[in-house]
């Protein structure tokens, strides 16, 4: 297939207006010992219709796998409306009189988002929310006295080496990592208070990992006026739906990922970082920013703002080299968000809430309790072995992600998550098998 | 409102933010309800509801209908915007991709043939590369640069050098200082040539032993084949130091010449430039690492292997050399999967016409435009070109203006104000994509256009007209921050607006 | 574009008004009007002390970002809260209300290394060229 649509005569019009022979002239700049005259040993050319036989995909129909990434319902309005061209095939809004769609969309998107986290202001969006987190603990680490940074180990696995990565390359004196209480799976707040300082920023998930919501009002009195930058992250962003909003709690920033708004889970991408933040820090935070403004004659727009943050105008002093973000997912959360409303979405994180209540009682039934006792948002860890895992992965059920690999210190252990996407006889069936 | 005399492809409609519509109980969606949630009364800490719009599904998909007709995408017509490469997006990509929703990433089963897929772009984009491998993870150009230069900091390191600065030619792009400083380089810009590219003479006088590597882009900015890119890399490996290639122009040597046989260590390519994935109004991209052999260790993890029995997993283990993981999962997977779809479309011999017919375009308009507007370099251009707005500052006629006038004649404008060694930039990469019939009615917008700036110059500055707002106060916006709708109980207009 | 005569100058567009040992220091009519629309400006906190060529602030338009330095050593001893709410001061009167650090000089004799009105006239005139 070829997308061009130059028929012979518009090339020889071209041709003859530039004042070449043939095409391949256009390359008399590149030197000729850098040419590749042979056809490069690709696959293609194909048609529609072939490519829609090789590249088939499908899902496994049962799935319990959570872990930062998860199935939820997405309205149909979703698709069909995020997958108008006029959104989908336009760039980044710099030209904002003829990019109101789309900046009007962000605008909204963090209107809501702010909203939702408690906090006074969100941007446009990052990758994902393990580069959130990281883009947090760079910004804290440009405030000055700030020099460690401590994580709790109960937050996402891959969010911590994404985090490592980054500040691997960073100027920051230690990263600590807080232990969690292997009872109640909840962060061990002794070794918290130990951990922090005025010099540390410290960020802790919750619900965590293992799906527990951490005593966030203790965890408040003892970080407030110690540690001299904190953040919570959210990894589901649905528990938002139900849970009090993380800003309420006083942190500088809230980040984490919003997949769960409108967004499947995709093969693992893409996700949608959110970052949220307050007032005070907003020339310090990274990526982009929409906001209100009027045109010519005094009419309500919007553009891009704040853009001497970026790399574009500070260059090497930006906040972040962040440039294209997650725009389209951004999109789809916020039609997800007006699409389910206040009361949709509190509903259905009380789904998820009960569908996992649901299922520890089955199991409980069947003998097997959970690892951790404290109250779960929607995911908890069971004894599970690998083994098992795969088993029942091979016939087509997925009972959740394996939790030992990452912390050999509870082995045999599965996250198993439940959603308004599961059923009842889903439950059954999986504690059946178990 | 728009002049109604003015003929537009936008509607003149205005939509008030989603906060000011509905109300309580508007909202009448049936949701999925599997569970009794009577048992779910132990949630601690449980917030009222959520401060969110109201609004029935009647008035959400006309709210964002209506939102989407006040954009321009590729599918309204030509999006110049120079080495941002605005393409055609295949549609048989998206239907491909929609495929993967579904799927989640621990379900290993559905997971193996996407891993097999994904491996077959690297190996691709490894082709058209000539490099040895590929890391699909970063999610986007900047996150690629970023990553790359983590590979190139922990090569160094495990050399035991401690060498700290990059140089940037001025022609590279606007993320590459700001990648280098997140990765714990100290940037140094140098300047290229007169003739648009650098010397390999230039790049001589600011090597030494504190020099980690080069990024350059090419062709750069200027549209220009950095011609001693050869003799560059030689300096550079003899100095012990890498080149770095930012890949965002590749579509314009794609199938016609490799980075790797030009000498690049280690480079990104945009996906949603090169290879026709849409850009979304801002993402998501998608911005692969590739590096030589010697870099390979380096590249982040998970990795992709094709383990004894033929299937296709991940690892994460053992790479102790590299950098780590740079994406929570495994960066932008549906962008990878669409890249593919469009490689495998086009096929080898595609690839190469798509760069060609750049090229051609690209000097179609040069040719035609150069007559009217300043061309900033005489040098050889290749998918793009600068222009600038010398001619027309003397009527007081600046780049914003001629580019805020393209909008009256159905255009996006081009990239302006960049690169920065062009003063008043207009830099215009019309693609592949664009037929002849669209290109000559640029031609005429800009001969439209120039007049103009000869003979109501003052009109020029009132531009756009058409669109469905006039010129945006950006400054207003800096000087009153408004970054979340107001409080329902404030009216627009009280806040002078 | 206005050059206050009794004033001293810097290359990077600086003024500086000597009054014993205190030096008013803001950014001239050529700086602001380069720089465009000013939407936020940052200073340092006082007591911050300071040499010659240091950073005292960043003044920013919509495009662009610009550092101020300071024109001699000494320490910071009063900082323009106005500017902080209303940055368009900056545009209205550079020389007058939107003047941004008050430094207390270590030696005044510094201040001869600056420009005079008409050094800096032809230094700016050189510059736009």
């Amino acid at each position: 297939m070829s997308y061009i649509s130059h028929n012979g005569e518009d090339l020889g019009k071209i041709l003859a207006a530039i004042g070449i022979e043939r095409p391949e002239e256009v390359f008399s700049s590149i030197p000729p010992a850098l040419r590749c005259d042979a056809d490069l040993a690709l696959e293609g050319p194909k048609d529609e219709e072939s490519l829609r036989r090789d590249l088939d995909f499908r899902a496994s129909r049962v799935a319990f796998a959570g872990g930062g990434i998860y199935r939820h319902h997405i309205p149909a309005i979703v698709d069909a409306l995020a997958s108008r061209q006029e959104f989908v095939t336009a760039y980044t809004p710099y030209q904002p009189e003829i990019s109101q769609g789309t900046l009007q969309a962000i605008f909204e998107y963090q209107s809501m988002m702010a909203g939702l986290t408690g906090m006074e202001v969100s941007n446009a969006s990052m990758y994902d929310g393990a580069t959130a987190l990281a883009e947090a603990a760079l910004m804290a680490l440009r405030i000055k006295g700030i020099r460690r940074v401590a994580v709790t180990r109960a937050m996402q696995p891959s969010y911590r080496r994404v985090l490592r990565t980054y500040l691997a390359h960073a100027e920051v004196e230690a990263i600590v990592e807080v232990p969690f209480d292997p009872v109640t799976g909840q962060t061990d707040l002794v070794a918290l208070e130990k951990s922090i300082g005025p010099d540390t920023a410290l960020f802790i998930q919750s619900p965590n990992y293992f799906g527990v919501i951490e005593p966030m009002e203790q965890v408040t009195r003892i970080v407030s006026n110690t540690a001299g930058f904190w953040g919570i992250v959210v990894t589901e962003a649905l528990s938002l739906g139900i849970l009090k909003a993380p800003g309420e709690y006083g942190p500088d920033v809230v980040v984490g990922e919003a997949q769960s708004f409108g967004n499947p889970a995709g093969a693992g991408g893409p996700l949608l970082g959110f970052f949220c933040t307050r007032k005070e820090h907003v020339r310090r935070m990274p990526g982009r920013v929409a906001g209100l403004t009027k045109d010519r004659e005094g009419s309500q727009a919007f553009c891009l703002t704040l853009s001497t943050r970026e790399q574009h105008i500070r260059r090497e002093k930006a906040t972040s080299n962040i440039c294209t973000n997650q725009g389209l997912c951004a999109l789809r959360a916020a039609i997800y968000l007006s699409a389910m409303g206040p009361e949709g979405l509190k509903k259905t994180a009380l789904q998820c809430a009960a569908g996992a209540r649901f299922l520890k009682g089955l199991l409980m039934d069947k003998g097997i309790a959970p690892v951790f006792s404290a109250p779960v948002f929607h995911e908890f860890v069971i004894p599970m072995l690998e083994d098992r895992l795969n088993e029942l992965k091979s016939t087509g059920i997925v009972p959740g992600v394996l939790v030992s690999e990452q912390y050999p210190e509870i082995p045999g252990s599965v996250l198993v998550t439940v959603t308004e996407m599961n059923t009842q006889e889903e439950c059954r069936w999986l504690a059946a098998n178990m | 409102m728009a002049g109604s005399e003015y003929v537009t492809c936008f509607p003149e409609v205005r939509e008030p933010l989603l906060n000011l519509k509905g109300g309580p109980g508007k909202n009448k969606r049936l949701l999925p309800a599997p569970f009794d949630t009577s048992g779910a009364h132990d949630l601690p800490g449980t917030r009222d509801l959520p401060d969110l719009p109201d609004v029935s599904e009647v008035e959400t998909v006309r709210h964002f209908t209506r939102l989407s007709r006040l954009n321009y995408g590729i599918d309204h017509g030509m999006y110049p915007l120079g080495s941002c490469t605005m393409k055609y997006n295949p549609k048989i990509t998206e239907e491909i991709a929609a495929r993967l929703a579904p799927i989640h990433p621990a379900d290993t089963e559905a997971m193996e043939p996407v891993l097999k897929r994904l491996a077959q772009l690297q190996d691709h984009l490894g082709k058209i590369c000539g490099m040895d491998a590929c890391s699909l993870w970063p999610a986007a150009g900047a996150h690629g640069e970023l990553t790359g230069m983590m590979v190139i900091s922990s090569a160094l390191k495990s050399r035991g050098e401690h060498r700290r600065t990059v140089l940037i030619p001025d022609t590279a792009h606007g993320t590459n200082p700001a990648s280098c400083t997140i990765a714990g380089f100290a940037t140094k810009a140098i300047p290229s040539g007169e003739k648009g590219y650098l010397e390999a003479s230039i790049l001589r006088q600011h090597l030494d032993q504190d020099t980690a590597a080069l990024m350059i882009t090419n062709p750069n900015t200027l549209g220009i084949f950095e011609q001693e890119i050869s003799a560059i890399a030689g300096l550079l490996h003899e100095n012990g130091s890498y080149l770095y290639m930012d890949g965002a122009n590749l579509n314009a040597i794609m199938g016609i010449t490799r980075p790797g046989d030009m000498g690049v260590d280690c480079m990104h390519v945009n996906l949603h430039k090169s290879f026709g994935t849409p850009h979304g109004g801002g993402g998501p991209g998608s911005g692969p690492v590739l590096v030589r052999k010697d870099l390979e260790p380096f590249l982040p993890t998970p990795r992709i292997v094709c383990n004894g029995s033929g299937a296709y997993v991940l690892e994460e283990e053992p790479y102790p050399e590299s950098i780590g993981k740079v994406h929570s999962c495994l960066g932008n997977v549906s962008v990878c999967i669409k890249a593919l779809a469009y490689i495998l479309s086009l096929g080898p011999r595609g690839l190469r016409e798509a760069a060609t017919t750049a090229s051609l375009n690209a000097l179609y308009l040069k040719n035609r435009l150069k007559k009217l507007f300043d061309l900033a370099y005489e040098t050889p251009t290749l998918h793009e070109f600068v222009l600038s707005d010398t001619l027309q500052k003397e009527g007081g006629v600046t780049t914003m203006d001629l580019a805020k006038a393209l909008m009256d004649f159905g255009f996006h404008p081009p990239t302006v104000y960049f690169p920065l060694v062009v003063a008043g930039a207009l830099m215009i990469e019309p693609t592949e994509t664009e037929p002849l019939e669209e290109l000559d009615r640029f031609v005429r917008a800009m001969e439209n256009i120039a007049a103009m700036s000869r003979e109501e110059p003052e009109k020029t500055h009132e531009s756009p007209l058409a669109a469905p707002v006039f010129r945006v106060d950006e400054v207003w916006a800096a000087r009153n921050l408004t970054l979340t709708w107001p409080d329902k109980r404030i009216q627009p207009e009280e806040k002078g607006i | 574009m206005e050059i206050p005569e009794q004033l001293y100058y810097t290359e990077d567009h600086e003024w500086g008004e000597l009054e014993d040992d205190l030096m008013r220091v803001g950014i001239t009519d050529y700086a602001q009007h380069e720089l465009g629309d000013i939407v936020f400006v940052e200073l340092v906190e006082a007591g911050t002390v300071v040499a010659k060529g240091d950073p005292i602030g960043t003044v920013e338009s919509v495009k662009a970002v610009s550092e101020i330095y300071a024109p001699v050593d000494g320490e910071v001893f009063e900082v323009n809260g106005a500017l902080t709410d209303t940055p368009e001061l900056v545009n209205q009167d550079c020389y007058g209300e939107a003047w941004m650090v008050v430094l207390k000089v270590n030696d005044p004799a510094q201040a001869d290394t600056l420009m005079d009105a008409r050094a800096y006239q032809a230094y700016v005139e050189a510059e736009a060229k």
